[in-house]
C-alpha cells in the first residue's frame, strides 16, 4: 500500500507526523511559559540539549535506557527550575522584548558552556538507536520512532489539555494566561502558576528532547538551535496567547518540514527554511494573532 | 535649547570612537586586530541603534543587512581573474564587474537601504513581539539564501581575494560616519517624531504623526548605515555566512542593551565596553599578562561572560549602563528668581 501522490510514501508520511509531534510538544511547552509570563523562550533549545547531553553521558555510563531517560528528564527539571529563578523572575515586570533579549542571552550562555566543556562535535546519545529500526506494517517500512514519538505526542497533548482542563492548578493556569492581573486579584497565586507552568515546559522540553535524540544522536552545542527557531515560528504562525493554536502551529511547522524535505529533491529542500520563514511573515502580516485563533483581539501595541 | 549647548551629545560618542582609533598606534599589531573589531562594532551597532534605539520596536534584522551589504562590496571588490576561480558560479553580470573601495561602500549603503526599506514597507506596521519574531523571519531568509545562493556569492565557503582596504583608520571613519549620520538624524524633525512615537504612541498619533512612515524612514536608514558597516567588515575579514547570523545578532543587541538603547552615546559605550571584556577573554585564550598573573582560558569563555554580563545588566539595570541618557556638561545652576522669570516670559 503506497500513497501514490508525487514522491509521497507512508514511511515519509509518518516521519512527518512524528516530527510535527516532536515540534507540537515543543511548541506547546513554549506556549505555556509565554501565557503566563509572557515570555518567548528563546533557549528552550538549550534546555533539551542539556538533557540531551544527560542522555549522552547515561549513553557512556552504561545506563539503562529508563534510567538515562529519568537523568534527563531530572536535568532538564533543574535547569528550568534555575532559569526561572535566576533569570525570569527578577524580569517579571519588563516587557516581552526585553524578556525575549533576555532569554537570547542565557541561550548564548548556555550554547557556549556546552561549547567549551564538550567542545564543537560534542557527544553521541546513541543507547536509544534501538528506535531507529522499522517495523513491518501492511508491506510499509516505518520506523519506531515514528510510531513512538506520535504516540508520545499524543498522549502528552491529551494529558495537558486534561490537567488545563479538569484541574485546579490548570483553570488557574488558563486564567493567568487570559489576565494574569485580574486572577491575582481573585486569589490566584502568582508563583504557584508561574511554577507550574514551567515545570511542565520542562517536562515537554525532555520528552522532546528524548524523541529528537533519537533522530540526530551527535549532540553538539547547537542542537536542536534550528529546531527552537522553527517552532518559534511556528508558535507564533499558530497563536501564542492559548496553547491548542500554539500546538497547532509547531506541528504545522514540523509536519511541513517533514513532508516536503521527504519529497522534494534536496536542491530544492535546501530553501525549505526560506519558504517558512516567508509564510510566517505573510501570517503575521495578515493575522497577527495567528491562524488558529478566533475573532480579532486586539492588537498589542507596542 | 540652542545647538551649542547640545553639541556634547555628538562630541562624547565621536571622541570615543576616536579615542580608540589612537589608542589602537599604542598596543602591538596582535592586540590592535581587537581595536579594528571593535571600531567595526561602533558602525553596526550604531546602525541598529537608528532603529531600535529611536522607535523602541526590537528588531533581529539588521545583521540580514549588514550580510547584503557585506555581499554586495564582498561580490563587487573581488578581482575578475580571482572570481572565475573562486566563485564560478556567479551570475554573468557580477562575474564580469569590479569596483573600487570606496564605490563599493557606497553600493553596499544602496542596497543595504533599498532591501531594508522592501522589507519595512511590509513589516513597519507590526509592533511589540510580532515585529520582533518577523524581522527574525527576515534575518533567517537572509541567511538561508545567502547559504545556498551561489549566483550571488561565495555560498557557504568564505570571501577568499576581497581587497583588505579596511585598516585602523577606515574604520575609524566608517565609525563616525554612522555616529554623525545617526545624531544629526536624531535631531532633525523625523528622528523627533519617531522618538514621539516610542514614548506615547497614542499622543504622537494625535499630533498626526504616521508611526508606519517614521519607522520606516529609521528602518531604511538603518539598513544603509549597516550595510555601509558590512562593507567595511567584509574589508577587513574575509567573512563568510555563518559570521553574520545569530552569534553577530546576539554580541550587537547585547552591546545596545547593556549601553542604553535609548540613546547614541549608549550605543558607542556598549559596544567599546562588552567588546573590551570580549576582547580581553578573546585573547586570553592565548594567555595574557595581569599584573603579573599568566592568565589563560579555554575558547568560549569571553562568549559566556558577555551573556552573563548582558543577564545581569538586564535584571540590574535595564536601561543599560548610560539609563539611555545623552552626554550632556555639568549645568550651573540658575537662582531661582531667573527661572521665575523665564516661567512668565514663555
Amino acid at each position: 500500500m503506497t500513497l501514490a501522490f508525487l514522491n509521497l510514501t507512508w514511511p515519509t508520511f509518518a516521519d512527518a507526523l512524528a516530527l510535527g509531534g516532536i515540534y507540537a510538544l515543543m511548541a506547546v511547552g513554549i506556549g505555556l511559559v509565554f501565557g503566563v509570563l509572557r515570555l518567548v523562550n528563546f533557549a528552550y533549545g538549550q534546555l533539551m540539549m542539556a538533557g540531551a547531553f544527560a542522555l549522552a553521558y547515561g549513553d557512556q555510563w552504561g545506563l539503562p535506557n529508563w534510567l538515562s531517560i529519568l537523568f534527563c528528564f531530572g536535568v532538564v527539571l533543574a535547569l528550568s527550575v534555575l532559569m526561572d529563578h535566576l533569570v525570569f523572575r527578577p524580569l517579571r515586570t519588563h516587557s516581552p522584548a526585553v524578556m525575549l533579549v533576555a532569554t537570547f542571552a542565557v541561550a548564548f550562555v548556555l550554547q557556549n558552556i556546552a561549547l567549551v566543556a564538550w567542545g564543537t562535535y560534542g557527544k553521541t546519545a546513541g543507547s536509544l538507536g534501538v528506535w531507529q529500526a522499522p517495523w513491518d506494517i501492511h508491506g510499509a517500512e516505518i520506523r519506531k520512532i515514528a510510531i513512538i514519538a506520535t504516540a508520545t505526542a499524543a498522549g502528552c497533548l491529551v494529558l495537558l489539555q486534561l490537567l488545563l482542563t479538569r484541574t485546579r492548578l490548570g483553570l488557574q493556569m488558563r486564567a493567568a494566561s487570559m489576565d494574569f492581573r485580574t486572577a491575582r486579584i481573585l486569589g490566584v497565586r502568582a508563583n504557584r502558576v508561574i511554577g507550574g507552568a514551567v515545570i511542565l515546559s520542562g517536562l515537554l522540553a525532555a520528552t522532546a528532547a528524548v524523541m529528537l535524540s533519537v533522530e540526530q544522536p551527535q549532540i553538539s552545542s547547537t542542537w536542536a538551535l534550528p529546531e527552537t527557531i522553527y517552532v518559534l515560528m511556528g508558535v507564533v504562525l499558530g497563536g501564542l496567547n492559548r496553547p491548542i493554536p500554539a500546538t497547532l502551529g509547531g506541528f504545522t511547522i514540523g509536519f511541513a518540514f517533514g513532508l516536503l524535505g521527504g519529497i522534494l529533491p534536496s536542491d530544492q529542500s535546501q530553501y525549505l527554511p526560506s519558504f517558512i520563514f516567508a509564510a510566517v511573515i505573510v501570517v503575521l502580516l495578515v493575522r497577527p494573532n495567528g491562524l488558529f485563533t478566533r475573532g480579532g483581539a486586539t492588537v498589542e501595541r507596542v | 535649547m540652542n545647538q551649542a549647548r547640545r553639541l556634547p551629545e555628538l562630541l562624547a560618542p565621536a571622541l570615543l570612537v576616536l579615542a580608540t582609533a589612537l589608542l589602537s598606534f599604542e598596543v602591538s599589531s596582535y592586540l590592535q586586530a581587537y581595536f579594528l573589531d571593535t571600531l567595526i562594532k561602533v558602525s553596526i551597532v550604531v546602525a541598529l541603534y537608528v532603529f531600535i534605539g529611536n522607535s523602541g520596536v526590537l528588531s533581529f534584522g539588521t545583521i540580514s543587512f549588514v550580510a547584503v551589504g557585506a555581499w554586495t562590496a564582498g561580490v563587487l571588490t573581488v578581482p575578475e581573474s580571482q572570481k572565475k576561480i573562486t566563485m564560478p558560479g556567479l551570475s554573468h553580470f557580477l562575474l564580469t564587474h569590479e569596483v573600487g573601495n570606496v564605490a563599493s561602500l557606497a553600493l553596499a549603503a544602496g542596497v543595504g537601504a533599498a532591501f531594508a526599506l522592501a522589507v519595512g514597507l511590509a513589516l513597519m506596521r507590526l509592533s511589540g513581539l510580532a515585529a520582533g519574531i518577523a524581522t527574525f523571519a527576515v534575518l533567517g531568509i537572509t541567511y538561508n539564501v545567502l547559504t545556498y545562493e551561489q549566483s550571488i556569492g561565495p555560498g557557504l565557503n568564505a570571501f577568499s581575494s576581497v581587497p583588505q582596504t579596511t585598516g585602523i583608520w577606515q574604520a575609524a571613519v566608517a565609525g563616525l560616519i554612522c555616529v554623525v549620520v545617526a545624531y544629526v538624524y536624531q535631531r532633525t524633525r523625523f528622528g523627533r517624531m519617531l522618538r514621539a512615537t516610542r514614548e506615547d504612541h497614542a499622543a504622537a498619533a494625535a499630533v498626526g504623526i504616521s508611526t508606519y512612515r517614521s519607522r520606516l524612514l529609521a528602518f531604511t536608514l538603518s539598513g544603509a548605515l549597516a550595510g555601509f558597516a558590512g562593507g567595511i567588515y567584509v574589508h577587513e575579514l574575509p567573512l563568510q555566512v555563518g559570521n553574520l547570523y545569530l552569534d553577530l545578532t546576539f554580541i550587537t543587541l547585547a552591546m545596545l542593551v547593556v549601553g542604553g538603547s535609548g540613546s547614541l552615546l549608549g550605543a558607542v559605550v556598549g559596544t567599546l565596553a562588552l567588546n573590551g571584556i570580549y576582547s580581553f577573554f578573546s585573547a586570553a585564550t592565548n594567555t595574557v599578562d595581569v599584573f603579573g598573573w599568566h592568565l589563560k582560558v579555554p575558547s568560549g569563555t569571553a562568549e559566556i561572560v558577555l551573556g552573563v554580563v548582558m543577564a545581569v545588566v538586564l535584571i540590574v539595570r535595564p536601561s543599560g549602563i548610560t539609563g539611555g541618557r545623552e552626554f550632556s556638561l555639568p549645568r550651573r545652576r540658575r537662582p531661582v528668581a531667573d527661572l521665575e522669570k523665564a516661567r512668565v516670559t514663555t
